[in-house]
C-alpha cells in the first residue's frame, strides 16, 4: 500500500504541480491516475520513487516512510516503465532485462536466464533477446520495457503513460498484455495515462486529476461512471456529451445494448 | 611574468610600432593575408557548400575533402607554395585560402543541412521555387553556422599568417623570426602577444556578429515539463576550430 | 623521389617524433576534457564560463604558445615537454565542447529511466551515460587527432624535431621532395590515427551502428565541431 498524506510538491520555478495530496494506493491492484496534462499525474508518480522529491507531506510505502530509504536502493526495488520504453541503447534485448537485477548483485548469466524467462512472460521472441533496441517495432521495445520494469520482481510497478507513444491496435494488444499479468503476478500497478477509456480499462480504482494535482474524483470504474462527482468529471468522461450513455433496445427479443449513436455493441445476457 | 613585461614594453616603444617594419604595418600585413584569403575561399567555397546542402549531392566527397585539407600541415603547404611559385606575399595567400576552404565549405552546407527538413518541406509545399527555399529559407536559418565557418576560417588564417615569413611575405611572424635568431625574448613574446590579441579581438568581433544572425524566433525558449527536458539545449554561440595555426 | 630513397632513415625517425609528440597530447586532452565536460554539461551556470575559456585557449595561436610556455613553465625552450603541454592545451579545449555536446545529446528519456531502474549517480554516468555519449565522443576525439597530427610540425620552427623539419630543411634546400614527403608521411599518421580510432569505436561502441539516431547525432556533432559554431 502506498499512501500520500498533505503531499504538496513546488517546482522551482514556482508552480505548485501537486497540492495538499491525500491519496491510498492499495496493494496488489491497478490504480491508474488520469488527467490531462499539468494535471500533476505524473509528478505523483515519480514522487513514489523519488525521481521527484515532494516539497512537503508524507509518502509511504506499507507504513514506511520512503524518505527513510535511500533513494537508489527504494528505486531498485519498484518497477518503472516509461513512454518510449527508456531502454538503453547501447545494451542488447536481454541485457536490457536484466538490468535492475545485476545492479542488485545478481550474477550475469542468472539475471540473463532469468530476463529470457521474462520475455516469454510479456510476450516476446527468445530470439530477439540477443538484438539492440533499435531493432525492435515500438510495439515490441514497450514490451520489453514492461519485462525489464518486472526483472526484480518488485512488488510496485509504475507505469507513465507506457502505452501512449504506439500505434491504436498495438497499444490495444499491450493493454490486454497488461491486464493479463496483472491477473497472473497481482502487483501493485500505479498506471498513469490521459486516456480515460484505458484508464477504465485497466484500472480497479482511477483517480482522476484536476489542474495542480487534485483529486477530483477517485473510484471503482464503475463508481464514476455511475456517479460523476462534478462537472469537471462528467466532461472529462464525456457523460456530459452523451458519451458512455448506452440504452437498451428489444429487438427480435432480446436486450440489445445501443451506444450514443444508436449503433449496438452488444446482447444483454439474461 | 617579467618576461610578459618585458615582450609589452617591447610593444610599446615608439622605435618598434612604427616605420616601414614597425608593429603596424606588419599588423596591416597580417590582417590583409587574414581577410584577402577568406574573402577568396568565401567566392569558392560558400557557393558551393550551399549547393551541396541543398541539394544533398557531393556531400561525401565534401566531406571527405574538408577532412583531408584539415589534416594538411600549413607550415608544409606554405613551403611547398613558397617553392612552386616562388618567395612573396602569393604563396601564402594561396596557401590560407586553401586553409581556409574546409571551414567555409563545410559551414555553408552544414547551415543549410541543420534546417529542420519539416521547415523546408513546407516552404515547398507552399510553392516556393528551389531559388527561393534557399535563399528565403534555408539561407536565413543557416546563416548563424554559416558564419560560424567564416568566423572559423578567419580564426584559423589569423593564426597561421603567422608562418607567412618562411616565404618572405612580411606579416608578424616576421619578430618571430627575428626574435629566435637573436633570442631576443622580449620580441618573441611581444610578438606571440600581438598574434594573440588580435585572434581574440577578430573572435570577440565574430561571436558578436554571430548573435546577431540568429534570426529571432530560433532562440526563442522551449517548453519543459516533468518528464523530459528538452533534447537539445537552446543555441549558443561557440567557438571556432581552427588546426593550421 | 631520390632524395626520398635516400632519406628515408631520417623520414622514419622524424615519423616516430612526430607521433611520440602527437599521441600524449590526445590521450591526455581526452582524459582531462572528461570532468571538465562533464561539470559544463551538469551545472548549467558553469556551461558558458567553460566553453568560453576553452574556445578562447583553442583561439591562441600556437606558435605564440609554444614561445610562452617556457617562460610559465620555466622549462627550456628547446624542450619537447611545451610542444606536448601546449598540443594537450589544444586538445582540452576542444575536447570539453564535446563532452559537454556528447553528454547532453544522450536522450533524457534514457538518462531518467536509468535513474529510475536505481542507478546511482556514479553508475549511471560510467554505465549509461557515457558509454552512449560515446560516438559523440568519439567525433570529437577524431577532429582532436587530425588537429593535433598536423599541429605538432609548428614544434620544428621552435626547434623540436618532427616531421616540421622536412618542411624547413627542404626549404632552406629547395628541395620540393623533401617538403612533399613531410606533407604525405603527416597525413599517413593522421589517416592511420583516424583508422585506429575508428576501429576501436567499432569494437567498443557495438550497438552504434544498430541505432540510426545515435549516427545522426553524431555526425551532426562532428559537423558542429568542424564548423565550431552553435551547439546543442
Amino acid at each position: 500500500m502506498i499512501e500520500f498524506r498533505t503531499v504538496t510538491k513546488q517546482f522551482p520555478d514556482g508552480t505548485v504541480a501537486v497540492d495538499a495530496l491525500d491519496l491510498v494506493i492499495p496493494a496488489r491492484q491497478t490504480t491508474v491516475l488520469v488527467g490531462s496534462s499539468g494535471s500533476g499525474k505524473t509528478t505523483i508518480l515519480r514522487m513514489i520513487n523519488r525521481m521527484v522529491d515532494k516539497t512537503s507531506g508524507d509518502i509511504e510505502i506499507d507504513g514506511e516512510d520512503i524518505y527513510s530509504l535511500n533513494p537508489v536502493k527504494l528505486r531498485r526495488s519498484i518497477g518503472y516503465v516509461m513512454q518510449n520504453s527508456g531502454l538503453l541503447p547501447h545494451r542488447k534485448v536481454v541485457d536490457n532485462v536484466a538490468t535492475v537485477p545485476m545492479l542488485n548483485g545478481v550474477k550475469k548469466a542468472d539475471a540473463r536466464e532469468a530476463a529470457l524467462t521474462l520475455l516469454d512472460t510479456v510476450g516476446l521472441d527468445r530470439q530477439l533477446a540477443e538484438r539492440y533496441p533499435s531493432q525492435l517495432s515500438g510495439g515490441q521495445q514497450q514490451r520489453v520495457g514492461v519485462a525489464r520494469g518486472l526483472a526484480a520482481d518488485p512488488n510496485i510497478l509504475l507505469m507513465d503513460e507506457p502505452f501512449g507513444a504506439v500505434d491504436p491496435i498495438v497499444r490495444a494488444e499491450l493493454q490486454q498484455e497488461l491486464v493479463r499479468i496483472q491477473r497472473e503476478l497481482g502487483k501493485t500497478i500505479v498506471f498513469v495515462t490521459h486516456d480515460i477509456d484505458e484508464a477504465f480499462l485497466l484500472g480497479d480504482q482511477v483517480v482522476l486529476l484536476e489542474k495542480g494535482g487534485r483529486i477530483a474524483q477517485a473510484g471503482t470504474p464503475a463508481d464514476i461512471l455511475s456517479k460523476p462527482a462534478s462537472d469537471f468529471v462528467a466532461t472529462f468522461i464525456g457523460a456530459d456529451r452523451g458519451r458512455r450513455a448506452l440504452r437498451v433496445e428489444v429487438v427480435n427479443g432480446r436486450s440489445v445494448v445501443v451506444d450514443e449513436d444508436g449503433r449496438p455493441t452488444g446482447v444483454l445476457q439474461s | 611574468m617579467n618576461l610578459f613585461l618585458d615582450g609589452i614594453a617591447w610593444i610599446f616603444d615608439p622605435a618598434h610600432l612604427n616605420g616601414p617594419g614597425g608593429i603596424w604595418v606588419r599588423i596591416g600585413e597580417q590582417l590583409s593575408y587574414t581577410f584577402g584569403a577568406v574573402a577568396l575561399a568565401a567566392i569558392i567555397a560558400i557557393p558551393l557548400g550551399l549547393w551541396i546542402g541543398h541539394t544533398g549531392r557531393g556531400r561525401d566527397v565534401a566531406v571527405l575533402t574538408s577532412g583531408g585539407l584539415r589534416a594538411l600541415p600549413s607550415l608544409g603547404l606554405l613551403i611547398i607554395f613558397a617553392l612552386a611559385i616562388g618567395i612573396g606575399f602569393k604563396a601564402p595567400l594561396l596557401a590560407f585560402v586553401i586553409l581556409a576552404i574546409p571551414s567555409l565549405l563545410s559551414g555553408a552546407y552544414a547551415g543549410v543541412e541543420a534546417v529542420d527538413r519539416r521547415t523546408v518541406d513546407a516552404a515547398r509545399a507552399q510553392g516556393m521555387t528551389e531559388w527561393q527555399v534557399l535563399t528565403k529559407v534555408e539561407l536565413p536559418l543557416g546563416l548563424p553556422l554559416l558564419i560560424g565557418g567564416i568566423r572559423s576560417g578567419v580564426l584559423q588564417v589569423v593564426a597561421t599568417a603567422t608562418l607567412a615569413y618562411f616565404a618572405s611575405g612580411g606579416a608578424l611572424g616576421v619578430f618571430i623570426n627575428d626574435g629566435l635568431k637573436t633570442r631576443d625574448y622580449a620580441e618573441l613574446i611581444g610578438a606571440s602577444i600581438i598574434v594573440t590579441v588580435l585572434a581574440l579581438l577578430l573572435e570577440g568581433i565574430f561571436a558578436l556578429l554571430q548573435r546577431l544572425f540568429v534570426p529571432r524566433g530560433v532562440t526563442a525558449g522551449r517548453i519543459s515539463d516533468v518528464r523530459s527536458r528538452p533534447l537539445r539545449p537552446r543555441a549558443v554561440v561557440g567557438s571556432p576550430i581552427q588546426e593550421g595555426k | 623521389m631520390n632524395w626520398v630513397v635516400n632519406n628515408l632513415g631520417l623520414i622514419w625517425s622524424l615519423t616516430l617524433d612526430h607521433i611520440a609528440l602527437a599521441v600524449p597530447p590526445i590521450i591526455l586532452g581526452f582524459l582531462i576534457s572528461i570532468p571538465i565536460g562533464w561539470v559544463a554539461n551538469r551545472y548549467h551556470a558553469s556551461r558558458g564560463v567553460l566553453l568560453t575559456i576553452s574556445g578562447l585557449l583553442y583561439t591562441v595561436p600556437s606558435l605564440p604558445l609554444f614561445i610562452a610556455l617556457p617562460a610559465i613553465l620555466g622549462t627550456g625552450i628547446l624542450d619537447p615537454v611545451n610542444v606536448v603541454v601546449g598540443l594537450t592545451i589544444y586538445a582540452v579545449a576542444l575536447m570539453v565542447r564535446s563532452v559537454a555536446d556528447a553528454l547532453a545529446a544522450v536522450d533524457s528519456g534514457v538518462r531518467q529511466a536509468a535513474t529510475a531502474m536505481g542507478y546511482s549517480g556514479w553508475q549511471g554516468f560510467w554505465q549509461v551515460e557515457f558509454p552512449l555519449a560515446g560516438p559523440v565522443l568519439l567525433a570529437g576525439l577524431r577532429v582532436v587527432s587530425v588537429s593535433t597530427v598536423s599541429l605538432v610540425s609548428i614544434g620544428s620552427v621552435i626547434g623540436v624535431s618532427s616531421l616540421g623539419y622536412l618542411f624547413l630543411n627542404g626549404l632552406q634546400r629547395n628541395i620540393v621532395a623533401e617538403v612533399i614527403s613531410g606533407i604525405v608521411a603527416t597525413l599517413v599518421i593522421a589517416i592511420v590515427f583516424d583508422l585506429i580510432l575508428v576501429a576501436v569505436g567499432r569494437i567498443l561502441l557495438p550497438w552504434a551502428k544498430a541505432d540510426p539516431s545515435a549516427r545522426q547525432t553524431r555526425r551532426r556533432t562532428a559537423e558542429r565541431a568542424l564548423t565550431g559554431t552553435v551547439t546543442s
